[in-house]
C-alpha cells in the first residue's frame, strides 16, 4: 500500500484560510466562540471543532518583516507518541499514513494530549457524562482518501501551496523545489518533517525558519523510543526484583533462625 | 467493650469531623458538576494543559506520599525488623487510604471514568500508562489485603487472620514489586516528552529518580504522619523507632543527588543548573531544600534523637517530592504560546476533598479498628517492644 504524504509549501500559502473553512465543512465541524487576541489566527488554537488553523504571525527573517502563515494540525507522524501513549490502544497508526482513533475505547486520560510533541489533540472539555467527552484531531480525511480523493484542505487550496501523493514522490517534489529555487526559501533548512520525531506525514518546506513560524525544535528519534525502551524492560526488573526481595527475605530468615538457635543452647 | 472505646464512640462526630464532612460535601458537588457540565466547567484545564493539579498532586503526589506503606512492609518482614512493627499498620492504612484517594481523585480527571476498567481489556503494552493503571489497581487490592487483619480482628474471625497470615510474605514482595514498578513508572510516563520537558528533569533514568525519592519519601510520610496522630489521639510517640527508620532517608537522597549530577554531567546538560531562569530557581530549591538539606539533617544524630527534628526534616523531605512531581509533569513542560493555566477554585475543592475524605477515613479507622496495637494472638507471634517516648519530650 502506498504511503502518503501531504506536502505544505509555506513559499506559495496566501494565508486565506480555504483549508481550514473546507476542513469544517467536510468534518461537519460547528463554529466556535473565539476572542480577538490581536492576531488573525482565529480561533487561537486547535480545538475539539477546529482540526485546522492557520497560525498567523510577523516574523522578522534577515531583517526583513515577513507574514508567517503555519498551516497547522495533526502531522500524522510515522511513529506517533499518541499511539504509544494510549493505554487502551485507541490511537492506531494505518500503514497509509493517518493516525485515528476509536471513540469507543477512549477512557479520557488525555495522555495522548501530553505526549504528543506538536500539542495537536484537542478534548471536549465541555462534554459531561451524558454526552462522554472525546479526543478529537484532523484524520487526514481518511474518509476521502481511502475512497481516492485528496483531502478537503489540500482540495481546496487555490493557490497550491498543498500537495498530497505518495510520500516519497512528495519528499522528491519538496526536494525538486529546494533545488531548482534555493533563493526562494529559507538557507539550507531543508524539509520539516522528513526526519522529524522520526519522520511525519504532512512535510513542510518554507522561507521562515521553522522554529520562527511556531514548528517545535525536535529531535530525530521518535518520542515513544525511551518509554518504550522501558516498558522491554519491566517484566524482567519485575521478575529479578520479586527473586532478590526473595532471597533477601530467605537470607535474613535463615540468619534469624540461626542466630535464635545459638541462643537457646546459652 | 472497656471504657475507653465507650469514650471514643461517644467522640466521633467531633468539630473537626463536621468540618472534613462539608469539605466532603462539597468535593461531591463539584464532583457533580463535573459530570453533567464537563471538566471544562469545574477547571482551568484546557487543549495546551491537558493535565494540571489533580494530576500533579492527587495522582504523582498522591502516590509518592502512599510510599511509607511499602518501605515500611517490606522493612518489617523482608528485612526481619521487627522492631519497626508498631509504626506498620498505619503506615500500611495510609498507603492504602492514599491509594483510595487516588482513584476518587482519578475518578472526577478521567473523561470516561465509567470506562476505567477498559484497562483490564484493552492492553497497549508500549503504554506506560498502561502499567500505571495495571499498578494501581493491583497494589490498591494488595493494600487492601494488608490492612484487612484490622477488619478480621475486630469481627473476631480467626480463620481468616490465620489464612492472611500464611500469605503474608508473598504479599509483601509483591506489594514491593508493584510499588517498585508504580512508582518508577509515574516518572516513565514523562519519559516520552524528550522534546517538551526541560532537560534538567527529562532523562531515560526518570524511572529510578522517581523511585528513589518515592524510598525517600516513604519514611518522611511515616514520620509525619506518627507525629500528627500522636498530637490528635494524643500517643506517645516512638522517637527512637522514627529515628531509626529515618537512617533510610539520606541512604536514598544521597543516592539520588549523586545519580543526578552524574546524569546531568553524563548527558552534557550540567550548564542547565546555571542558566538564571524559573526552571533553574525550581530545580535549586528542589534539590537544595528537598534533597540536599534534608541528607545532611538526617545525618545528624542530634536530628534523628529529636522530635521537632525528625518532623520538620520529614516536611523538607516530602515537599521537595511535591515540587519535584509538579516541575516534572506540569511547570517544567514547554507549552504552546501564551498558553497558561493556574487551577481553578473547584480543583482546588475535588484535591481539598480528597484529602478531607482520607483524614476522616484515617480517624474512624483509628477509632474503630485495631490500628496502633495488634491483639495478643498476633503480638505473641511478633512482637518485640519497642522504647515508647512521649509526644511531648
Amino acid at each position: 500500500m502506498a504511503k502518503y504524504g501531504l506536502l505544505i509549501d509555506e513559499t506559495r500559502c496566501t494565508g486565506c484560510r480555504g483549508c481550514q473553512v473546507a476542513c469544517k465543512q467536510w468534518n461537519d465541524l460547528p463554529a466556535v466562540e473565539t476572542k480577538n487576541t490581536g492576531s488573525y489566527t482565529n480561533p487561537p488554537s486547535l480545538n475539539a471543532d477546529t482540526y485546522l488553523i492557520i497560525d498567523f504571525k510577523e516574523v522578522e527573517v534577515d531583517g526583513e518583516l515577513k507574514w508567517s502563515f503555519l498551516n497547522r494540525r495533526c502531522m500524522h507522524c510515522e511513529h506517533p507518541a499518541c499511539v504509544s501513549a494510549c493505554p487502551v490502544g485507541a490511537l492506531k497508526k494505518r500503514d497509509e499514513g493517518p493516525v485515528l482513533w476509536n471513540e469507543d475505547k477512549c477512557i479520557g486520560c488525555r495522555y495522548c494530549m501530553v505526549a504528543c510533541p506538536f500539542d495537536v489533540p484537542t478534548f471536549t472539555w465541555d462534554a459531561g457524562l451524558a454526552e462522554g467527552t472525546k479526543i478529537r484531531k484532523c484524520t487526514l480525511c481518511i474518509d476521502r482518501i481511502s475512497n481516492g480523493l485528496e483531502p478537503a484542505c489540500v482540495k481546496t487550496c487555490p493557490a497550491g501551496a498543498l500537495r498530497f501523493g505518495e510520500r516519497d514522490e512528495m519528499v522528491a517534489l519538496a526536494q525538486e523545489r529546494l533545488g531548482k529555487h534555493p533563493e526562494k526559501y529559507y538557507k539550507d533548512q531543508g524539509i520539516y518533517g522528513l526526519n522529524e520525531v522520526g519522520g511525519t506525514t504532512v512535510l513542510y518546506i518554507s522561507h521562515i525558519p521553522f522554529e520562527e513560524m511556531g514548528l517545535p525544535k525536535v529531535g530525530d528519534e521518535a518520542a515513544g523510543d525511551v518509554s518504550e525502551t522501558i516498558m522491554k524492560s519491566t517484566p524482567f526488573v519485575a521478575v529479578g526484583w520479586a527473586g532478590i526481595l526473595a532471597g533477601i527475605w530467605w537470607v535474613i530468615g535463615r540468619r534469624n533462625q540461626m542466630m535464635s538457635k545459638s541462643g537457646s543452647h546459652k | 467493650m472497656s471504657t475507653r472505646e465507650t469514650s471514643l464512640v461517644r467522640t466521633i462526630i467531633s468539630p473537626g469531623h463536621l468540618v472534613l464532612l462539608g469539605l466532603m460535601g462539597l468535593g461531591l458537588a463539584v464532583a457533580i458538576g463535573r459530570y453533567i457540565s464537563g471538566i471544562g466547567a469545574v477547571s482551568n484545564l484546557s487543549d495546551s494543559y491537558p493535565w494540571g493539579l489533580w494530576i500533579s498532586f492527587d495522582l504523582l503526589c498522591g502516590v509518592a506520599l502512599a510510599a511509607g506503606a511499602f518501605v515500611t512492609a517490606s522493612a518489617v518482614y523482608i528485612l526481619g525488623n521487627e522492631e519497626f512493627r508498631p509504626i506498620l499498620r498505619p503506615a500500611i492504612l495510609t498507603g492504602f487510604l492514599g491509594y483510595l484517594m487516588v482513584v476518587f481523585a482519578l475518578l472526577v480527571d478521567l473523561g470516561h471514568p465509567e470506562r476505567i476498567w477498559y484497562l483490564m481489556i484493552f492492553w497497549n503494552l508500549h503504554s506506560v500508562m498502561f502499567e500505571v493503571g495495571w499498578c494501581v489497581m493491583l497494589y490498591t487490592a494488595v493494600l487492601a489485603l494488608e490492612f484487612s487483619p484490622l477488619v478480621f480482628e475486630r469481627l473476631r474471625m480467626s480463620s481468616m487472620l490465620r489464612l492472611i497470615r500464611t500469605i503474608t510474605i508473598p504479599l509483601v514482595i509483591l506489594g514491593t514489586v508493584l510499588s517498585t514498578l508504580h512508582q518508577s513508572s509515574l516518572g516513565s510516563l514523562f519519559a516520552i516528552l524528550p522534546d517538551k520537558l526541560s532537560g534538567l528533569w527529562f532523562t531515560p533514568l526518570l524511572p529510578a529518580f522517581f523511585f528513589l525519592s518515592a524510598v525517600a519519601v516513604g519514611p518522611a510520610m511515616v514520620i509525619f504522619e506518627s507525629t500528627i496522630s500522636s498530637k490528635v489521639f494524643k500517643r506517645g510517640l516512638e522517637v527512637e523507632l522514627l529515628g531509626k527508620l529515618a537512617l533510610a532517608i539520606p541512604v536514598a537522597l544521597g543516592a539520588y543527588l549523586l545519580l543526578k549530577i552524574a546524569d546531568l554531567a553524563y548527558a552534557g546538560e550540567l550548564d542547565l543548573m546555571f542558566k538564571g531562569n524559573m526552571n533553574t530557581a525550581l530545580f535549586w530549591v528542589e534539590l537544595g531544600g528537598g534533597v540536599i538539606l534534608p541528607t545532611i539533617l538526617f545525618l545528624l544524630p542530634a536530628i534523628r534523637r529529636s522530635a521537632t527534628g525528625l518532623f520538620w526534616g520529614a516536611l523538607l523531605v516530602i515537599a521537595g517530592v511535591v515540587l519535584n512531581r509538579f516541575d516534572t509533569s506540569l511547570i517544567g513542560v514547554a507549552r504552546p504560546e501564551g498558553a497558561s493555566y493556574v487551577p481553578h477554585i473547584m480543583e482546588f475543592i475535588v484535591t481539598i476533598s480528597v484529602i478531607a475524605a482520607g483524614v476522616f477515613a484515617y480517624s474512624m479507622v483509628a477509632r474503630f479498628l485495631p490500628l496502633f496495637t495488634e491483639q495478643v494472638t498476633d503480638m505473641a507471634m511478633h512482637r518485640k517492644e519497642a522504647p515508647v517516648v512521649s509526644a511531648g519530650s
